[in-house]
């Protein structure tokens, strides 16, 4: 595993066994991440984009250790630490919640309404026992809401008293107050308004800067994590389809899937209707999946081979990793 | 032009347990066959209250100003919406000649009963067809929505589908009266960008081929962008700004309509950093006087804003601004 890399997963798979399923006969399964090979890189800013369903979450909380890996590995290495996921339990599992966080970007369902925004935020610490006694805790939660931009007034406040800007902050701030290394993001709900959302990524932008955080953001909206993110892997059914610098995934961007979720984005200018490229169909269901290329049901270049078999993400630039049969032709 | 439809002075208070809130403030606005007006604003904004009005939708704590006046222009004559009492009379206007999509497609579909027979219900209560009839004309609308394979749909219930379906039924239903308005509250903020450019087309194909008049709403400015023909911004309750498409997403003139603008993270655009609205919506219970964007407005004209409610003034003939900036005689 090289130095700059914080997060290595290799074949990884997370397979959801089916309810009620043949009593005869292989278990049918969701398989609802599948053979993924992923580098973040330390102070990375990851952006994990895809339509819904397409495992996103799932791939997001295998690398926490909060979903089953049922094949492949996950390694971490902040250099003070390493872990290989597979295997973790006891107490290595426990240090290991320590260094990798979730952050519910959900303001309305992840706070318990009974608590005060000061214990909602000291929680983890007094959960994990990283502090000794209520005055260090007191304080560390005093550091993180500032930064956070939390007014230390609010902090005996209970959460409905508040906007969903400022309960995205707390949700942050408990996030971040056991001082990770590695926090996922799952951005939920796609329904914030603009200016909630632009004042969330500028104050995630700032932390992640300054306290040095890689970060794996989890996002429907591609124009989001063209913003905020330096690295785009494009999922799905189960699959990273695409991976690229962020720039280079916008400007440049090479498997079919990619571009029509590009063009589906709404233009803001009135004179650009109608100059999508549709995607027809709908991302098909991860327990009776296609052969061959997952996306060929809905692909526009699809031809026999794609249907055969299925292509591996292969590099074909600096950086840049494709899956599909026939990015090269389709390059011009 | 025909004119569809004419919402004047629009006042709705609701009595709550701390007290009388105002969540629409005076709103008036028209629509004529066949156009399509966006109405977007922040949450809390008022747009699905403002919308529910003209079907007086509105639960029995809503209070309707005196002056409130709301009149539906069908083929049979005016329809004055506030002087019907009778559910009976209001069935002229609900699910028949008005027909509402709402947020969140699980809410208009009872759980238990198949998606066909509450079609075949609706067509049956708002129309003369018979059963058999109805249900041709069910099947045929599911199948004009792109869902394949419509009549082994018919039989399923709604948790049976996948969003993107469920959100293709509840138009298909909704349209299967060949209502002359339709009102749809966000019809795309829960789904994919690709299912949305999906059913953003469906709605556009509608329009032409029905002749009806759509109030679109949404948060979304780039699906506004995409569909309507004019838009209104609304604000703790009041318009604020409206005009047709162009001029207001092309040269937004109201101060809150530019932050809106100025907080969407666009992706022709990605070093200009994203700049959120300052501060909160403020609680309807706390309304500010004068112009009630004053507390978050960086260009406030101190005493004049806090203190006098801005009239609609005129930037051109078909785009108008309530902002004591374009007063006669206002230093800018
Ligand atoms: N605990 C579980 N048991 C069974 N299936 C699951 C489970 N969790 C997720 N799945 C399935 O795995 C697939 C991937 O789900 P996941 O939640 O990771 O998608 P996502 O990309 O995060 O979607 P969204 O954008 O809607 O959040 C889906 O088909 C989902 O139904
Ligand atoms: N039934 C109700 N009782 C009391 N207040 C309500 C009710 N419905 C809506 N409101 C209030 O009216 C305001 C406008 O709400 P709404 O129209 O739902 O906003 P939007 O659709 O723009 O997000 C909000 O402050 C909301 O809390
Ligand atoms: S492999 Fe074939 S079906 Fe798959 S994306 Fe490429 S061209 Fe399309
Ligand atoms: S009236 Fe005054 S406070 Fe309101 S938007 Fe205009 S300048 Fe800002
Ligand atoms: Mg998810
Ligand atoms: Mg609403």
């Amino acid at each position: 595993m090289s130095d700059d890399v914080l997060i290595e997963a290799r074949d990884l798979s997370v397979h959801y066994p089916l309810r009620g399923g043949g009593l005869f006969g292989p278990k049918p399964v969701v398989r609802a991440v599948e053979s993924v090979n992923l580098d973040i890189g330390k102070g990375n800013f990851f952006g994990l984009v895809g339509e819904s369903g397409s495992g996103k979450t799932t791939l997001g909380k295998a690398l926490l250790r909060a979903a089953p890996i049922t094949r492949g590995s996950v390694q971490y290495d902040d250099g003070d630490a390493q872990y290989a996921l597979t295997n973790l339990m006891g107490k290595d599992l426990k240090d290991y919640r320590k260094r990798a966080q979730l952050i519910f970007q959900d303001p309305y369902a992840a706070l318990s309404p009974r608590m005060t925004v000061r214990d909602i935020i000291a929680e983890p610490l007094e959960v994990m026992g990283l502090t000794s006694s209520r005055e260090e805790t007191d304080e560390r939660v005093r550091e993180i809401a500032a930064k956070c931009r939390l007014n230390l007034e609010h902090l005996r406040r209970f959460p409905h008293a508040f906007s969903g800007g400022q309960r995205q902050r707390i949700s942050i701030a408990r996030a971040l107050v056991s001082k990770p290394q590695f926090v996922v993001a799952d951005e939920s709900v796609a329904a914030l308004d603009v200016s909630i959302q632009a004042d969330v990524l500028n104050l995630l932008q700032e932390i992640q800067q300054e306290m040095g955080l890689t970060f794996l953001f989890i996002s429907h909206d591609l124009s989001v994590v063209a913003h905020i993110c330096d690295h785009v892997a494009v999922m799905y059914l189960g699959r990273l389809v695409e991976t690229a610098p962020t720039r280079e995934l916008f400007s440049a961007p090479k498997h079919p899937y990619t571009k029509a979720l590009l063009s589906a984005i709404p233009s803001l200018d009135p004179d650009d209707r109608g100059k999508a490229q549709k995607l027809e169909g709908e991302i098909p269901s991860p327990t009776n999946q296609p052969s061959g290329c997952k996306f060929h049901t809905r692909c526009p270049y699809v031809t026999d081979l794609c249907r055969k078999e299925e292509p591996i993400l292969q590099h074909s630039s600096d950086g840049h990793e494709v899956a599909c049969h026939r990015w090269e032709e389709l390059m011009d | 032009m025909t004119r569809l439809l004419d919402v004047e002075n629009l006042t709705l208070q609701f009595d709550t347990d701390e007290g009388r809130i105002t969540a629409v403030d005076n709103v008036s606005f028209s629509l004529e066959a066949g156009e399509v007006m966006g109405l977007v604003g922040e949450s809390g904004s008022g747009k699905s209250v403002t919308a529910k009005s003209v079907m007086k939708l509105n639960p029995s704590n809503a209070i309707y100003s005196d002056n409130t006046n709301i009149t539906l222009h069908l083929d049979s004559g005016p329809v004055d919406i506030m002087s019907l009492k009778t559910s009976t009379d209001l069935q002229v206007v609900r699910g028949g000649a008005i027909s509402m999509i709402f947020q969140e497609p699980m809410a208009s579909f009872a759980p238990a009963i198949s998606i066909g027979s509450q079609m075949v219900e609706q067509l049956q209560i708002h129309t003369d067809m018979n059963a058999k009839r109805a249900q041709e004309v069910s099947i045929e609308m599911l199948d004009r929505v792109g869902i394949s394979d419509a009549s082994s749909r018919f039989k399923q219930f709604a948790f049976e589908l996948s969003g993107g379906m469920r959100q293709r039924a509840m138009i298909a239903m909704a349209l299967s009266t060949k209502p002359k308005l339709l009102i749809a509250d966000e019809p795309t903020t829960a789904l994919d960008v690709t299912i949305q450019a999906q059913v953003i087309d469906l709605m556009k194909d509608l329009v032409d081929d029905f002749g009806m008049g759509i109030v679109f709403i949404t948060h979304d400015l780039g699906v506004i962008a995409q569909t309507a023909d004019k838009v209104a911004v609304m604000y703790l309750g009041r318009l604020v700004e409206q005009g047709t498409v162009r001029d207001v997403i092309r040269n937004p003139a109201h101060p809150y309509t530019k932050g809106l603008i100025a907080a969407l993270p666009q992706l022709d655009d990605l070093d200009t950093p994203l700049t959120p609205i300052p501060g909160d919506i403020p609680s309807p219970l706390e309304r500010p006087s004068g112009c009630v964007f004053n507390t978050r407005c960086s260009a406030n004209l101190g005493e004049r804003c806090s203190s006098a409610i801005p009239e609609f003034l005129k930037v051109t003939d078909d785009h108008q601004v309530a902002c004591h900036l374009y007063d006669e005689g206002a230093s800018k």
